[in-house]
């Protein structure tokens, strides 16, 4: 029996090394995914925050993630159209297709905004489900992360003590940082900002901001110089404080328009890795505000 | 909480002593007040306690409806059709080679080419479906119709029916993902468009953090280098491997190895003979090729968008070996006392580097080459001439993509495919898309 025992104890470890691995689409979703699992998970982001997540190469190595993975957790609502099904269907793993516990979609679990009245490729490459950039609101991102860990104890029973009390002390810390922000922000109420592509409509939102005009003439279509020129024609009447852009955005767009408006414009990072000072989650909204408070009055 | 208090202090210290009965109101008040206050902040802590534990319990049920989990399946249609000012020539043969099969050759003037229906869907929560049409004037084709395994897991996948093989880098892309107006001399010499076959794949993906892709097929092997068969097994057969990986984030690759092996039964040909004369031929035997193919992409951090190069390279050798003989148009089948022996090793290669430079614009170079290599007629040498002309191709084009779903390209061509013409050729061509989405593969 005690061999037994010695045995057991000196294979634990072992056991314990076959980590849970988690292909992240985003970088928000392997933030969140690295303080659920800690140690026992092994993340994979697959883009960066300098990298358009609508326009990505469904690359070899990304298909070789995708083979090792145990749980896939992307932002759906048409936002990885264009790369993830390749992946999907190029990887051979059963464990993580659409309908599986191990193929997680983020914008399922949260209400979206801006779902078209009525879908005509005219208007730009709208989303049929809804705007899917919901991690710009960090509330999306704790409803999120509870779906997250229920999903990593559901397949990973072992660790699942451990995926729920990590979990319980980021969301702790999670929603003192949401309460702090929310008080930060007073200022931004009703701040009128011009945004180059629909990337912050739900930090807008959840700040009582308001956005007066979009850079991008329809959804995913690069600003002309004829329609950036009637944008700052539009601001005139219209004033707005910021301009704001995603980093991995061109920035020749949104500083043409703040120059001629005579507004800052602002690189927001938009998800984790975005600047230095967004190297997590917390850091992405700290600087986020930090950078939109200096545009409030 | 504390501005109360400190009200209270305040007011405590300014209203001089004999204020006592307004005193005592206030302080009433002020007490009122502060009740008011905590009981309400209590309200308060209970609703955000009874909302945090109810976030914690239950996760949130999944809302929305994906779009792509609707039940009709996606469907897109490629529009596509061009203007090519060329030569009069009869026949584009390539010179030294034999004419592959599916290949319909560009018209003068203004054309339409292949339009294509596209449908795919999960069937189950098992098997996926795919299918392509391509239709053209008194003619339809299904290019491909096949549904594949989702569930088999371990990194192996099984595809069965009509596809496009999985050997070489060119071959898996429909004409309207091409970055060229028309097919490489490569590829129009070894499969006439792209080799598809009616067959069974199985693929697997090794479990490493390098790509390690590995397939084989087997199939009808009805197209060119084989021919249709009246037989039981397979008439064709395809191994494959390939790898990949990044270097950093700006850089990815991807390189593989291919072999086909088919099988022909009097399979037409043409060639000239030694006075120049086209000789109507049928060829038995086997052919096997070899692809070697190479890809190399770079974009700033990974970042497409803006700006993108990708490098792409593929290498063939291809062996027949079997019988010749001169088709006997009255007859049918081989004309008495012409057959013999016959053995060719012939290869060739295409490189192509496209460039976007700015949202929206591309701009791509191909140079094309094959080599006839060499042709061993056995006694038949007596008549045909063994080839010695090697084709070379350069291309140029400028495309311009006003969203992902429309394309407009410019192309020039200095074709010098044929003996004894040097040809300048100019495309203009648009490659549009309606309905879903089109993921497309590296």
């Amino acid at each position: 029996m005690k061999r037994l025992f010695i045995a057991c104890a000196l294979w634990l470890p072992l056991a314990a090394h076959g980590a849970l691995n988690v292909f992240a689409c985003e970088p928000e979703w392997a933030a969140l995914a690295k303080a659920i699992g800690g140690p026992s998970a092994q993340v994979y982001a697959a883009t960066t925050a300098l990298q358009d997540p609508h326009r990505i190469e469904a690359r070899p190595s990304l298909i070789a993630q995708m083979r090792r993975a145990d749980l896939v957790v992307c932002s759906g609502a048409g936002l990885e159209a264009g790369w993830l099904p390749v992946l999907l269907r190029e990887a051979g793993n059963g464990k993580v297709q659409p309908g599986r516990p191990g193929y997680v979609e983020a914008t399922r679990f949260v209400a979206l905004l801006e779902k078209p009245a009525s879908l005509d490729r005219a208007q730009g490459d709208v989303h049929a489900a809804g705007n899917p950039h919901i991690h710009t609101d960090p509330r999306n991102i704790a409803r999120v992360g509870t779906v997250l860990a229920a999903r990593m104890a559901e397949l990973d029973p072992a660790q699942a003590a451990v995926y729920q009390a990590q979990w319980q002390s980021f969301s702790a810390r999670w929603n003192e940082a949401i309460v702090r922000w929310q008080q930060r922000a007073q200022p931004l109420k009703n701040l009128p900002v011009a945004v180059q592509h629909k990337s912050f409509s739900y930090l807008l939102a959840w700040l009582g901001m308001r956005e007066v005009a979009t850079l991008e003439p329809q959804p995913g279509v690069e600003p002309s110089v004829g329609h950036l020129a009637r944008v700052a024609a539009q601001l005139q009447a219209t004033p707005a404080r910021a301009v704001l852009r995603a980093a991995y955005q061109s920035p020749r767009p949104a500083d043409w328009l703040a120059a001629r408006a005579g507004i800052p414009a602002l690189a927001l990072p938009f998800t984790v890795g975005g600047n230095a000072r967004a190297p997590d989650l917390f850091g992405l909204f700290d600087d986020t505000l930090d950078q939109l408070l200096k545009a409030a009055p | 909480m504390f501005r109360p208090v400190l009200l209270a202090a305040a007011l405590t210290a300014a209203v001089p002593a004999h204020a006592d009965a307004e005193l005592d109101a206030l302080r009433a008040e002020l007490k009122q007040l502060k009740d008011s206050y905590e009981t309400r902040i209590q309200a308060l802590e209970a609703r955000l306690q009874a909302a945090e534990t109810q976030t914690a319990a239950a996760p949130p049920a999944e809302t929305t409806p994906a779009s792509t989990a609707s039940f009709n399946p996606d469907i897109s249609l490629i529009l596509q059709g061009r203007y090519a000012h060329l030569d009069d020539v009869g026949e584009r043969n390539i010179s030294g080679f034999l004419p592959a099969g599916h290949d319909h050759g560009v018209p003068r003037g203004f054309s339409l080419d292949h339009t294509e229906l596209v449908m795919s869907a999960s069937i189950d929560p098992y098997f996926r479906g795919y299918f392509n049409l391509a239709l053209l004037d008194e003619e339809v084709g299904i290019e491909e119709a096949w549904v594949q395994t989702t569930r088999l897991g371990n990194g192996f996948s099984v595809k069965g029916g009509r596809f496009l093989s999985g050997l070489g880098y060119q071959n898996e892309k429909h004409p309207h993902a091409w970055d060229f107006a028309d097919n490489s001399l490569m590829y129009r010499a070894l499969f006439g468009e792209a080799y598809g076959n009616d067959g069974v794949q199985l693929k697997w993906v090794a479990p490493t953090e390098l790509f390690v892709e590995l397939g084989a097929e087997a199939g009808r092997g009805a197209n060119f280098p084989g021919t249709d068969r009246n037989a039981n097994g397979a008439g064709s057969t395809t191994v494959f491997g390939h790898l990949g990986g990044d270097v950093g984030a700006s850089h990815s690759w991807r390189a593989g190895l291919s072999y086909l092996h088919a099988k022909a039964t009097e399979r037409e040909g043409e060639l000239d003979d030694v006075n120049d004369l086209a000789v109507d031929t049928l060829f038995t035997g086997t052919s096997s090729t070899w692809l070697a193919d190479f890809v190399w992409k770079w974009a700033p951090d990974g970042n497409a968008r803006e700006r993108n190069f990708s490098l792409a390279a593929e290498y063939f050798l291809r062996k027949e070996r079997g019988s010749l003989c001169e088709h006997d148009p009255l007859n049918g089948g081989c004309a008495a006392g012409t057959g013999d022996a016959y053995r060719s090793r012939q290869s060739g290669f295409y490189a192509q580097g496209v460039y976007q430079f700015m949202p929206r614009w591309r701009t791509g170079y191909r140079y094309d080459r094959l080599d006839p290599g060499a042709v061993d007629f056995g006694l038949n040498g007596l008549n045909l001439a063994p080839p010695d002309y090697k084709p070379v191709r350069h291309s140029l084009m400028l495309d311009y993509s006003p969203s992902e779903f429309s394309r407009l390209r410019l192309q020039y061509s200095k074709d010098k495919s044929m003996a004894a013409l040097d040809e300048n050729q100019w495309f203009v061509q648009y490659i549009h898309s309606l309905g879903a989405h089109g993921a497309h593969a590296f």
